[in-house]
C-alpha cells in the first residue's frame, strides 16, 4: 500500500515538463520555498513575503499573497514553509516566533490563514507534512522538541524531545539500537495501537479523550494509532520542562517510505530517528556532524539512506538499514549546508545550497564528491531554499534567495564545473616511483609525437576503469601512469660514485679515459665504460701522437686548498671550501628529496640494452622503455622550465672586480640563484668584501696534430656528438658533459653553444642537489662555456659578523659600527687586518696572508701562543 | 604570520634589560590609586573566592595550560568560581592571543589595549602593556595612538563604534579597513581584530562589573603590603563606599525584604512558565513589549546615574584617565541608547535573520579557523551554565531567569528575538537588576558597589558572578553579530 502512495504523485504524471531558466524578482528576501504538487506552483515565504507563484513557460507570475491584513503579524515571519504533496490547498508555515500556522487556499475568504499552533516556545525551524498521510504535520523548534499535529485537532497529538536520554550530548555513535527492524513495522494498526497505548507511566486522562470526542472534527478519520496517541505523554508542553538541557531541532522529515519513521537533527550533531507512535524516545541515535545539522532528506527510492547537511560544510549520506547508521557517502563541500534535496531519477544526485558565503546552488554527484556535477550561479546573495519542481523530473530546480528572487534552473543551463576542472596531477611515491595522470587525449597525442616511443613503450600503465553510470566521462578522464623504480636503482649512488671518481684534466687524454672506463665498469655501467674505451680508441690510437699529451687543464687555484686562508672571494675555493659548503648543503637539503626522486626518473641507466652485450635485466626494459616517457615530465620540471633562456640579469656585484672577469657574461638567472652562494650572517647586503683572488681559470686544450693516415678522429666526431646528444637524451647529462670535458676542443665545435650550455647547467644543477660542490665547481671551471665558467664569479660576498656583539658588521669588514671594535686583528704584527685574512681553523687565530704564511715557516705552533699545531697548506 | 612569527624573535635580538624594562613599564602603566579591599575582587570578600580556589586544583592546572601571564590573575580567580566556564573562556582567550592567527602578538596584545582603554579599564590595560612588552612590541607605541602605524590606528573607528554603538557598524566601515591600499587590513587580520575587541570590551564590562582588584604586583611579594600604584578601579573611584560596603552587604534589614523579594521572583518564574500559552498576547502587544522594554533601557540608568556620580566625581575620572585616553581617540563617544536613536532610521536587527550559530560562526570561522569553535563552545557554555538553585533554593529550573538577563542585554543593542516575549524580562528583572545591567553592559567603568549589592540581596555572590558571565557573553554575542554582520554584506 505504501509502495502504491508513494507513487502517487501529480495530474501531470507522464506528461513533460516545460521551460526555460528564469527568475522573477521578489519584494523581500525569501526563507524557504516549497512546490505544489501540481508542479505549477511555487510559494515562497520570508520573514515579510509569504506568495504563491504560478510557474509559466515563460515567466513567474504572482498568483497569491498570503500576506494579509495591515499590521504584519509575527506569525507571518516565515522561516519555513511546506505544501503538502496530497492536497494542494494545504500549506504549512514555520514562524520565527514559534508559531506554527495552516493554511487552506480552498477557503473563500481573503484570509486563507486556517489553524494556528502556539505550542512552541521558540522559533520553528522545520515544518513538516506526512508523505501520505493527509492531516498529520510535523514540526521542530529551537526549544527542543519536535511536535506531531493532527489539523483536525486544536493541540498537538504528541511532542518529541530532542534532549538527549543522559543529559549532555551523545558522543556514541548508537545510544538507542532500534528494538525492533525499522522497516517492519506492523501493518495492523490496531495491534500497534494496543502497544503503544500501555506504557507503564502514562496516567490516565480522561478529560482529554472526551474533549476530543465532543469537538466539531470527527475522530473516526484518525488513524488507529494517532488515536492511541490522544493522551498527550511523557513530555506534555504542559508539564514541566524536563530537567537538562534539550537541543534545538533544526529540520524534521518523514520518511517517504516508512509510514511511522521520521528523522530529526540537532544543533548539536545529533540525528535521530524517531517512530511517531512512540514519542517516549528516539529509536535512535548518532553523532553525524560536528556543529548543528542543518538539514536532512530521505532517499525518494532508496528506503535507507538519509543525506544530511551540516555548518561543518559536509553531505553525508548514512545508510539507516544497517544495524548502526553507516556513512556511505561523504561530500565536502565549501560552506555551511543549509538544505540538501535528492535529485529526482538520479539515484546519486543530490542538490545542496549554502548557508553563508557561497551564493550558488550545487548538484552532486555522491560517488564523485570532489567535483559538483552541476552548478547554478544565478544568485547574487546566500540561497535559502531549494525545491526540484516535480518529483520524477530530474530536470527543473526551483530556488529562493536572500537576494529576493526566485529562480528557477534548467539543468541544461548549468554550468559544470567539471569542464574547467584541470585533470592533470602529478606525484612521487615514498620510494620513488611516479604516478602522472593527464588527460586522454593530450597523453595520446603525446605519444604519437614521439618516434621511437612506439616500439619500446612499454610502460606500467593503468587505465582507470570508467563506471558507465559516471557522470564525468568524456568531460574530464584522465588517463594514469605510474613508473616504478626499479627496487634499488633509487638509490642514486652511482651517480654519486661517478661524478667523485670521474677524472675530467690534468692527465693524457688516454689515462682519462681508461681511468673513466675503469670508473665506469665497477660501477657496473658496462656501457658507460665501453663507451669510454671507444673514445679511447678513436682519439688515441697508437698512430695518434700519444706522447703529445696536450690535454692539460690546469687550473691556477685548483691545486692550492687554501684550508687555512680566509677569502671573501670565494671563487676560486673548489676544494676546501669550509662553511660554505655547509651552508649549501642545508639549502640543498631541502630539495633533495625531490631531486633524488626526479633524478633517478631520468638518470635511470638505460645503456645497457642500447648495446646488444646481452648484459641486461629484464627489469631494465622496464626502465629504458620509460624514458621515452619521461621527456615529457623532464619539460613540465620547472627548473628546466627555460632552460636556454637567452636573456641574463647579473645583480650589480658587491665589490670591484679586478680583471678580466668583467668580460665574462652573466650566467643564466636560474642558475645563479642556485648557486648563489650563501651569506654567513644572512642580513644585509654589502659586506666586507675583498679582493678577489684570482680569476677563473678554463680548460686549455690544445687540438694535436694529426699525423696517421688511418682515419682521423674528425672522421668520427660525427658519431660522437650523436653518442653525447644520445646520452643527453636519455639523462645521462653526466655522461654528456664528461666526455665533453675530456675531449675538449675535439668536439666542442660540432656540438652548437647553446646545447652545451644547457647539458653543463642541467649537470652542475644535479651536483649541486647532491652537494657535490667540488665536483660542480670543477666542472664550471673546466667547462669552455662562458655562461657557464662565469657562475664562479657570482655572488662572491661573504658577510661577517663582528666576533664581539655578534651582528652584521655592515660597512666595513674589520670594524663593527656598533662596538666600535677592530674585528679582525693580525696575530702576528697585531695590527687591523683590511686585506686577505686568514685564520686557522683549528683554534680560529689568524692574521695577514703574508704574515701567517711566513710565520708558520719558521714555526709550527699558532702565532697567538694558544699552543695549537696550525697548518698551512 | 611573518610579521607575528618574527617578533618575538626581533625582542629577543633588542633585548631589554630587566631594569630598562621595569622602568618602562612604570611609566606606561596607568598610575592608579591603592585598591581598597583585599583579595582579588573589591565587590566580594576575600575569603568567598580564596575558598573557592584553595580547593580547586582543576583552576590552577587550566592556568598552567591557558595563562599567558602564567599566574592565577584576579579575573582568573572571580571566574573559577565557575570552573566550567573558566576552561572554555582561557582556552578561547589563549587561542586569540597565543595561538595561529593572523595577526603578530604584540599587535594582538596592542588592539586588547584599545580595546580596554575604551572603557578606561586600566586593569586589562596594565595587564597587557606588560604582555605587549614581553611579546615584543614597541614600546614607543605605549606613548598614544598617534606613535601606532596607521593601520593599527585606523582600528579606531570601529573600535569605538563596537564599544559603544555597534548598531552603527556598516559595510563602509569595512571597506574602509580593508580598502584603503598599503594599510588595508585583510579579512582574516580584521577578524581576528574583531574578536579581540569585541572580547576585550566585554571583558572589561567583567572587570568592573566584579570589582575586579588591582593586581599585586608579582615581584614584590611580601604578600602583605598591595604595591600598588598601578591599578584602580574607576569604580572605586566614583563610589564612596568605604564605609558604607560593609554595612549595606552584611546588614540585616533587607533580609525580610529580600526573601520575599527571592520567593516573588521565583513565583513569577514559575507562573511564566506553566502559564505561557493561556495569555497568547497578540503581535502588536509582542512588539510593544520590546520596544517598551528598549525605551526603558534609556531611563533605567541615566536616572540612577545622576545619584551615584555627581558631576564633581566625573571630572575627577576625566583627569585620572587621561592616561588612558592616549590609546583611543574621540574619548567623549560613548553609549548612546539604541532606543533613542529612533526607530525610523535604525531598523531592529532581527535575531533570527542573522544568528550566531548560522551565520557568524560560519564567517568568523572561515576567515580565522577554529576561533569559531572557541567561541561557540563558551557562549553555549554561557547560557546552558546552570547549578538548578537560586539563593537558598534547590532545583529551580533557572532558564527563564538566563534568557531574560541574554535577552535584555541583547535588547539594549538592538537585537530582538521575534520567539521571546519581553514582557517576560519586566517581570523578572527588578529595576536595581536593570539599573546594574545597564551600566555593566553599558557604561561599565560607571559600575559601583553599591549598584552590584543593591540587587538579588540574598543571592550568593558566585550567583553574581554567574550574572557578570552571562552579561559579558551576551554583549561579546551582540558586538560580534554586528561586526559579522557588516562583514558578510560587504562580501556580498
Amino acid at each position: 500500500a505504501m509502495e502504491k502512495m508513494s507513487r502517487v504523485t501529480t495530474a501531470l504524471g507522464g506528461s513533460a515538463l516545460t521551460g526555460r531558466t528564469m527568475h522573477c524578482h521578489l519584494d523581500a528576501p525569501a526563507n524557504a520555498i516549497s512546490v505544489c504538487r501540481d508542479a505549477a506552483q511555487v510559494v515562497v515565504a520570508g520573514r515579510s513575503i509569504f506568495k504563491i507563484y504560478a510557474i509559466e513557460d515563460e515567466q513567474f507570475v504572482e498568483k497569491l499573497n498570503l500576506r494579509v491584513g495591515r499590521k504584519p503579524s509575527l506569525n507571518l515571519s516565515c522561516a519555513d514553509v511546506v505544501w503538502h504533496q496530497m492536497d494542494e490547498n494545504l500549506l504549512a508555515t514555520a514562524a520565527t516566533n514559534g508559531v506554527v500556522v495552516t493554511w487552506n487556499l480552498g477557503r473563500p475568504s481573503r484570509n486563507k490563514q486556517d489553524q494556528l499552533f502556539t505550542e512552541h516556545k521558540r522559533t520553528v525551524n522545520k515544518v513538516c507534512f506526512h508523505p501520505t498521510e493527509a492531516h498529520v504535520l510535523l514540526s521542530g523548534s529551537q526549544d527542543g522538541f519536535m511536535k506531531c499535529f493532527d489539523l483536525r485537532r486544536k493541540d498537538s497529538v504528541s511532542t518529541f524531545s530532542g534532549e538527549a536520554p543522559e543529559a549532555g550530548r551523545a558522543d556514541g555513535e548508537v545510544l538507542w539500537v532500534c528494538h525492533r527492524p525499522p522497516d517492519v513495522f506492523p501493518e495492523s494498526t490496531k495491534k500497534v495501537g494496543l502497544e503503544v497505548s500501555t506504557p507503564p507511566s502514562r496516567p490516565p486522562r480522561l478529560g482529554r479523550r472526551q474533549a476530543c470526542d465532543s469537538s466539531p472534527q470527527s475522530l473516526q478519520g484518525l488513524p488507529p494509532w494517532l488515536l492511541s496517541l490522544l493522551e498527550p505523554l511523557t513530555f506534555s508542553p504542559h508539564g514541566p520542562p524536563p530537567a537538562g538541557q534539550s537541543e534545538s531541532v533544526r529540520d524534521v522529515q518523514f520518511s517517504i517510505r516508512d509510514y511511522f519513521t521520521f528523522a530529526s537533527t540537532f544543533e548539536n550533531g545529533n540525528v535521530q530517528l524517531w517512530d511517531i507512535r512512540r514519542p517516549d524516545r528516539c529509536e535512535r541515535m548518532f553523532t553525524a556532524h560536528n556543529g548543528p545539522v542543518f538539514c536532512c532528506d530521505w532517499h525518494p527510492e532508496d528506503r535507507g539512506w538519509l543525506a544530511t547537511g551540516g555548518r561543518d560544510k559536509m553531505v553525508k549520506v548514512w545508510d539507516m538499514t544497517t544495524h548502526r547508521a553507516k556513512e556511505v557517502h561523504c561530500v565536502q563541500t565549501i560552506a555551511s549546508v543549509a538544505r540538501v534535496k535528492w535529485r529526482p531519477e538520479c539515484r546519486h544526485h543530490l542538490a545542496t545550497c549554502s548557508m553563508m558565503v557561497d551564493h550558488n546552488i550545487y548538484v552532486w554527484d555522491v560517488r564523485r564528491p570532489f567535483v559538483p556535477a552541476a552548478m547554478f550561479e544565478e544568485h547574487r546573495d546566500v540561497t535559502t531554499g531549494i525545491a526540484w519542481r516535480h518529483p520524477h523530473d530530474p530536470s527543473f530546480l526551483l530556488s529562493g534567495s536572500k537576494d529576493s528572487t526566485l529562480c528557477q534552473h534548467l539543468f541544461r543551463d548549468a554550468s559544470q564545473p567539471v569542464e574547467r576542472a584541470n585533470p592533470e596531477g602529478l606525484c612521487y611515491g615514498l620510494f620513488g616511483d611516479l604516478a602522472f595522470a593527464a588527460k586522454e587525449s593530450l597523453v595520446a597525442t603525446e605519444s604519437g609525437r614521439k618516434p621511437y616511443a612506439g616500439d619500446r613503450r612499454h610502460p606500467i600503465f593503468f587505465k582507470r576503469k570508467l563506471d558507465p553510470a559516471e557522470p564525468f566521462v568524456g568531460l574530464a578522464s584522465s588517463a594514469l601512469s605510474v613508473f616504478e623504480i626499479e627496487p634499488g636503482s633509487g638509490s642514486m649512488s652511482w651517480f654519486v660514485d661517478t661524478a667523485e671518481r670521474y677524472a675530467l684534466a690534468g692527465r693524457p687524454l688516454a689515462e682519462l679515459c681508461d681511468h673513466n672506463a675503469k670508473v665506469a665498469r665497477e660501477l657496473g655501467r658496462n656501457q658507460v665504460a665501453q663507451t669510454w674505451t671507444m673514445l679511447r680508441i678513436i682519439y688515441c690510437s697508437p698512430g695518434l701522437a700519444s706522447a703529445t699529451s696536450l690535454n692539460h687543464s690546469v687550473g691556477k687555484g685548483s691545486s692550492c686548498g687554501v684550508p687555512l686562508m680566509n677569502s671573501f672571494n670565494l671563487k676560486d675555493m673548489a676544494p676546501g671550501l669550509g662553511s660554505e659548503t655547509r651552508l649549501d648543503r642545508s639549502k640543498g637539503d631541502t630539495r633533495s628529496d625531490t631531486v633524488l626522486l626526479d633524478s633517478s626518473a631520468t638518470l635511470i641507466t638505460n645503456e645497457d640494452n642500447e648495446e646488444t652485450e646481452g648484459s641486461d635485466v629484464p627489469a631494465d626494459y622496464l626502465l629504458g622503455d620509460v624514458e621515452g616517457e619521461e621527456e615529457e615530465l623532464y619539460l613540465l620540471d620547472p627548473e628546466h622550465a627555460h632552460p636556454e633562456e637567452p636573456e641574463y640579469v647579473l645583480p650589480q656585484e658587491a665589490f670591484p672586480l679586478r680583471h678580466e672577469i668583467v668580460d665574462t657574461p652573466p650566467g643564466p638567472e636560474h642558475l645563479q640563484d642556485k648557486a648563489d652562494s650563501p651569506h654567513v650572517s644572512g642580513s644585509e647586503a654589502d659586506a666586507a668584501s675583498l679582493a678577489p683572488v684570482d680569476s677563473s681559470f678554463s680548460l686549455i686544450s690544445i687540438p694535436h696534430a694529426l699525423y696517421d693516415t688511418r682515419l682521423p678522429p674528425d672522421f668520427f666526431s660525427a658519431l660522437v656528438c650523436d653518442m653525447l646528444r644520445f646520452y643527453a637524451e636519455q639523462g645521462d647529462v653526466q655522461m654528456a658533459v664528461s666526455v665533453l670535458i675530456v675531449l675538449g676542443e675535439r668536439v666542442r665545435k660540432d656540438i652548437d653553444e647553446q646545447t652545451q650550455e644547457h647539458w653543463y647547467a642541467s649537470y652542475i644543477d644535479l651536483l649541486q642537489r647532491f652537494c657535490l660542490w667540488n665536483v660542480s665547481n670543477q666542472v664550471v671551471k673546466l667547462s669552455t662555456s662562458r655562461a657557464i665558467s662565469c657562475l664562479n664569479q657570482a655572488s662572491t660576498t661573504l658577510h661577517v659578523n663582528c666576533s664581539h656583539c655578534k651582528r652584521p658588521m655592515s660597512s666595513r669588514g674589520w670594524v663593527c659600527d656598533r662596538c666600535h671594535r677592530c674585528a679582525s686583528m693580525c696575530a702576528v704584527c697585531h695590527h687591523v687586518v683590511k686585506g686577505l685574512f686568514v685564520w686557522c681553523q683549528g683554534c680560529s687565530h689568524g692574521g695577514h696572508l703574508q704574515h701567517i704564511m711566513k710565520w708558520l715557516e719558521g714555526s709550527s705552533h699558532c702565532p697567538a701562543g694558544c699552543g695549537h699545531l696550525c697548518e698551512y697548506s | 604570520m611573518n610579521r607575528g612569527g618574527s617578533s618575538p624573535s626581533a625582542a629577543a635580538n633588542y633585548l631589554l634589560c630587566t631594569n630598562c624594562r621595569k622602568v618602562l613599564r612604570k611609566d606606561k602603566r596607568i598610575r592608579v590609586s591603592q585598591p581598597l579591599t583585599r583579595g582579588p575582587s573589591a565587590f566580594i570578600p576575600e575569603k568567598e573566592v580564596v575558598q573557592a580556589n584553595t580547593v580547586d586544583e582543576r583552576t590552577n592546572f587550566l592556568v598552567e595550560e591557558y595563562s599567558t601571564s602564567g599566574r592565577l590573575d584576579n579575573i582568573t580567580q572571580v571566574m573559577s568560581l565557575h570552573t566550567q566556564y573558566l576552561e572554555s573562556f582561557l582556552r578561547s582567550q589563549f587561542y586569540m592571543l597565543r595561538m595561529d592567527g593572523p595577526l603578530p602578538l604584540p599587535h594582538r596584545h596592542y588592539i586588547a589595549i584599545m580595546a580596554a582603554a575604551r572603557h578606561q579599564c586600566s586593569y586589562l590595560i596594565n595587564m597587557h602593556v606588560d604582555e605587549f612588552l614581553k611579546t615584543g612590541g614597541i614600546a614607543e607605541w605605549l606613548n598614544g595612538l598617534e606613535y601606532v602605524p596607521q593601520r593599527l590606528k585606523n582600528l579606531n573607528e570601529i573600535n569605538k563604534l563596537l564599544a559603544h554603538r555597534p548598531w552603527l557598524i556598516t559595510k563602509e566601515h569595512i571597506q574602509k579597513l580593508v580598502k584603503t591600499g598599503e594599510n588595508n587590513w585583510s579579512l582574516p587580520e580584521l577578524v581576528h581584530a574583531v574578536v579581540l575587541l569585541a572580547h576585550y570590551h566585554a571583558l572589561a564590562s567583567f572587570v568592573f562589573g566584579s570589582g575586579i582588584n588591582p593586581e599585586r604586583d608579582p615581584e614584590i611579594s611580601n604578600g602583605f603590603r598591595l604595591i600598588s600604584v598601578n591599578n584602580f578601579c574607576v569604580c572605586d573611584l566614583a563610589n564612596d563606599n568605604n564605609i558604607e560596603n560593609a554595612s549595606l552587604t552584611g546588614s540585616n534589614f533587607g533580609i525580610v525584604d529580600s526573601l520575599s523579594e527571592l520567593e516573588a521572583l521565583m513565583d513569577r518564574m514559575k507562573r511564566l512558565r506553566e502559564e505561557r500559552e493561556d495569555e497568547e498576547a497578540s503581535q502588536e502587544e509582542m512588539t510593544t513589549r520590546f520596544e517598551k522594554e528598549k525605551k526603558e533601557s534609556l531611563f533605567v540608568v541615566s536616572g540612577d546615574t545622576f545619584h551615584s556620580f555627581p558631576h564633581s566625581d566625573f571630572e575627577d575620572d576625566m583627569i585620572i584617565t587621561s592616561d588612558v585616553s592616549r590609546y583611543i581617540e574621540d574619548p567623549g563617544f560613548g553609549y548612546e541608547d539604541f532606543a533613542r536613536r529612533g526607530e525610523e532610521h535604525l531598523p531592529t536587527f532581527r535575531a533570527q535573520d542573522y544568528t550566531w550559530e548560522n551565520h557568524g560562526f560560519s564567517l568568523v570561522n572561515r576567515l580565522y579557523s577554529d576561533i569559531g569553535h572557541l567561541l561557540d563552545e563558551k557562549f553555549r557554555m554561557v547560557y546552558n551554565l546552570t547549578y538548578n538553585t537560586m539563593a537558598t533554593h534547590e532545583d529551580v529550573d533557572t532558564t527563564t531567569l538566563r534568557r531574560a538577563l541574554f535577552n535584555y542585554v541583547h535588547c539594549m543593542f538592538g537585537i530582538r528575538y521575534d520567539d521571546y516575549d519581553y514582557g517576560e524580562v519586566n517581570q523578572l528583572l527588578e529595576r536595581s537588576l536593570k539599573v546594574y545591567i545597564k551600566t555593566v553592559t553599558c557604561y561599565p567603568e560607571r559600575t559601583t558597589k553599591r549598584m552590584y549589592d543593591s540587587y538579588w540581596r540574598q543571592f550568593k555572590h558566585s550567583e553574581k558572578v554567574h550574572v557578570n558571565l552571562l552579561l559579558m557573553e551576551a554583549r561579546m554575542q551582540a558586538e560580534l553579530l554586528y561586526a559579522l554582520r557588516a562583514i558578510t554584506r560587504h562580501l556580498t
